[in-house]
């Protein structure tokens, strides 16, 4: 397999007023050509920020990129000048972002804004562009596209902004498809249109896809490996079946038994993990979840665990993997039922 | 649970009307008829883009309607004024769908939470702050966090501040449009269950707008699907799931993504084909009839209407 992105212990802070947000804490990963890998973890973890880092879209000021590297076809991104990194932005890579109201240019009609990107980047004439743009317009399932084209994002629901979105970031054929909450306003009918339009893009381009998102189904459903993060640090990692049926970090345990599944009993209150998550201006020095985790020990306050090998690929920052802690049978996994 | 009471909140041949230009009109909503009773919650699902944020947004009186009207506590909201107006801005809430767009950027978190406060008298000096720093950990948020500004938090934790600020006026009232897709799934249960026991300790009401439709059927005691502009079925969220009725809601609880990779990889959907039609020129019949296998020639007729079909359970299809 051959290595498209290699990120190599990135940093990433915010200087506020109020002092320094450390939102990603050293992070080191690596995504293949053509591979699917999911980001889940807790509100404010840092997956967004780590995405917004590889495409270098981190405002600055406040944000900064403390340390570490980023090699995107062996040349490393944060090195990169401003025009240089413009032209892989949205050829090679390509983000569809959480919010699409925000990042879709309210004073542009949708459909000139997924041209412009063919005329920058694939260098089209404009009535080719206009063509192209209501071709993948109708691809992501906006119905009416020709007159859909001619309206403003404020005149598109929810669901078709982020459908837009997707669009124009598909336009280009990138190499790399960073997807950061891309299905959550849409129903389940077009999400599955779309999971399967991320997949048919993957076999028939080879395109790698970053997919952030909250939900569990989709990652079982499109991914093939997945990242935990916790506090700005990857916590578990491995590939879709290690994490669901054989997850190791209590973190992961307390995701897993919090999915909602369709047969939920109605009079039982939802599984949740108690407590928030750390202070980010003061993250603790040792494991970040243990103020929340019933299994802490000691250690745990002291000091942070290091990663941990559970099997090829799949690895856990946990002392409960250390050889002299105490066996601790997971709650969920193969033969435990979720609900 | 099926709550018997009165309706709290009557939707009577409701319909909002867009125009998009050159005479176009666009049948966002098109003759809504739906109670929600006192202490009820009501889901509401469906397609992106067939009007649920409309609906709950007419419902609020953040938009007029273009015929029909929305009855509240018995009075037609369009046409209060003056005291009761007040009284109804306050008993009647909604939590956002976009946690980026609803928050005002300039403001701090204290005083986004505390606006409503301040304009409804409801708590001055220091039982405003201890009030507002409540709410904050009601939500899972914390002191520290009242006087940061929105653009420093993520969009779970965002959010949750919409929710805060929707409960610092006691409402009655709750149209919550997907007030739990930006957040992670602790969290999002955390709210749910937060949601919950607020709805028992004040009574609240809710029109509860999602995608997740496990979600849905929990907090659900009715469940109403929409497709383009129109309930197409009506049932207690334990028939709906159990049986649904109309095609659409068949292909909608098939595609639910089960967080289980072997049941995902065997797993068959029914694909829905076809073109989603535009709700500018919806289509003669049923709405649903460009992606309906069962579709008959009296579908691309007559629209059908919305008729209890069993105890409780409404459907609009030509097949029943
Ligand atoms: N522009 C900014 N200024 C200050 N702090 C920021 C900024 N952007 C992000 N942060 C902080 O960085 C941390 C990580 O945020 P990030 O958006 O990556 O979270 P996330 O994991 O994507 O969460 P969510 O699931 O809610 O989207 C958060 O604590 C957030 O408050
Ligand atoms: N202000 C507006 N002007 C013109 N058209 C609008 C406006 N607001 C909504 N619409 C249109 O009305 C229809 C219904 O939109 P609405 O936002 O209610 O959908 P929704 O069911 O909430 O979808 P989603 O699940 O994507 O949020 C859409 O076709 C949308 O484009
Ligand atoms: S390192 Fe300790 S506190 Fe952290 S998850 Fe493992 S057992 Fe819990
Ligand atoms: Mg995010
Ligand atoms: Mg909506």
């Amino acid at each position: 397999m051959e290595k498209l992105l290699e990120v190599k212990d990135l940093e990433v802070s915010f200087k506020t007023y109020a002092g320094e947000i450390k939102a990603v804490r050293g992070v080191s990963f690596d995504i293949n050509k053509g591979e699917i890998v999911a980001i889940v973890g807790e509100s404010g973890c840092g997956k967004s920020v780590t995405a917004q880092s590889i495409m270098r879209l981190i405002p600055m000021p406040p944000g900064i990129i403390k340390k570490g590297s980023i090699i995107f076809e062996g040349r490393d991104i944060t090195k990169l000048s401003e025009r240089e990194m413009e032209h892989i932005r949205g050829s090679e890579m390509s983000m569809v972002f959480q919010d699409p109201m925000t990042s879709l240019n309210p004073t542009m009609k949708v459909g000139a804004q997924i041209a412009e990107s063919l005329i920058k980047h694939q260098k089209m004439h404009s009535k080719e562009a206009w063509k192209k743009a209501i071709e993948m317009l109708k691809m992501v399932g906006i119905p009416n596209a020709e007159k859909r084209a001619n309206q403003y994002p404020h005149e598109f629901s929810g669901g078709m902004r982020q459908r837009a979105m997707i669009a124009i970031a598909l336009a280009c054929n990138p190499k790399l498809l960073i997807a950061d909450e891309p299905t959550t306003a849409l129903d389940v009918t077009i999400q599955a249109q779309i999971l399967d339009l991320m997949r048919d893009l993957q076999k028939k381009l080879n395109t790698a896809i970053i997919i952030i998102t909250h939900n569990l189904g989709v990652v079982a459903n499109l991914a093939e490996r997945v990242l935990v993060m916790y506090a700005g640090k990857i916590i578990e990692r491995g590939n879709l079946d290690d994490i669901f049926y054989n997850p190791r970090h209590p973190y992961t345990w307390g995701l897993l038994m919090s999915v909602p599944t369709p047969d939920l009993d109605k009079s039982k209150k939802l599984a949740s993990i108690e407590g928030t998550p750390p202070d980010l201006f003061a993250p603790p020095v040792g494991c970040p979840f243990a103020p929340r985790c019933e299994y802490a020990m000691k250690i745990c306050y002291e000091k942070y665990p290091e990663e941990f090998t559970v099997s090829d690929g799949h690895s856990v920052a946990c002392w409960l993997m250390h050889p002299l802690a105490p066996k601790v049978k997971p709650p969920v996994g193969k033969g435990v039922t979720l609900s | 649970m099926m709550v018997e009471g009165m309706p709290l909140v009557e939707i009577k041949n409701l319909k909002k009307y867009f125009n998009v230009g050159r005479g176009a009109v666009l049948k966002a909503v098109d003759n809504v008829n739906l109670q929600i009773r006192e202490g009820e919650t009501v889901g509401l699902v469906g397609e992106s883009g067939c009007g649920k944020t409309t609906l709950g947004r007419t419902i609020v009186r953040l938009y007029e309607p273009t015929a029909g009207e929305v009855l509240f506590e018995g009075k037609n909201v369009h046409k209060l004024a003056g005291q009761q107006l007040k009284e109804f801005n306050r008993k009647a809430q909604m939590i956002f769908q976009d946690p980026y767009a609803s928050l005002n950027p300039r403001m701090t978190v204290r005083d986004i939470i505390g606006e409503g406060i301040d304009i409804h008298g409801l708590y001055k000096n220091k039982e405003r702050t201890e009030r507002i720093y409540e709410l904050l950990s009601l939500v899972g948020l914390n002191k520290e966090h009242a006087n940061r500004f929105p653009h420093e938090f993520s969009g779970g934790q965002r959010q949750r501040i919409g929710i805060a600020r929707a409960l610092a006026v006691e409402p009655k009232f709750i149209v919550c449009d997907e007030p739990i897709s930006a957040l992670d799934v602790s969290i999002q249960a955390q709210v749910i269950n937060l949601l919950m026991e607020l709805q028992q300790k004040l009574k609240l009401t809710y029109l509860f707008i999602a995608h997740d439709l496990s979600m849905v059927k929990y907090v659900s005691d009715r469940i109403a699907v929409m497709y383009l502009g129109v309930i197409v079925e009506l049932a207690t969220s334990e028939d709906l799931h159990k049986k649904p009725l109309h095609p659409y809601t068949q292909a909608l609880l098939s595609a639910i993504p089960i967080p289980d990779p072997e049941t995902e990889r065997k797993k068959k959907r029914i694909l829905l084909e076809g073109d989603v039609p535009s709700p500018i020129n919806p289509p003669k019949g049923c709405r649903f009839v460009t992606r309906c296998r069962y579709a008959k020639p009296i579908c691309t007729e007559q629209q059908p209407e919305l008729k209890e079909v069993e105890k409780n359970h409404f459907v609009a299809c030509h097949l029943y």
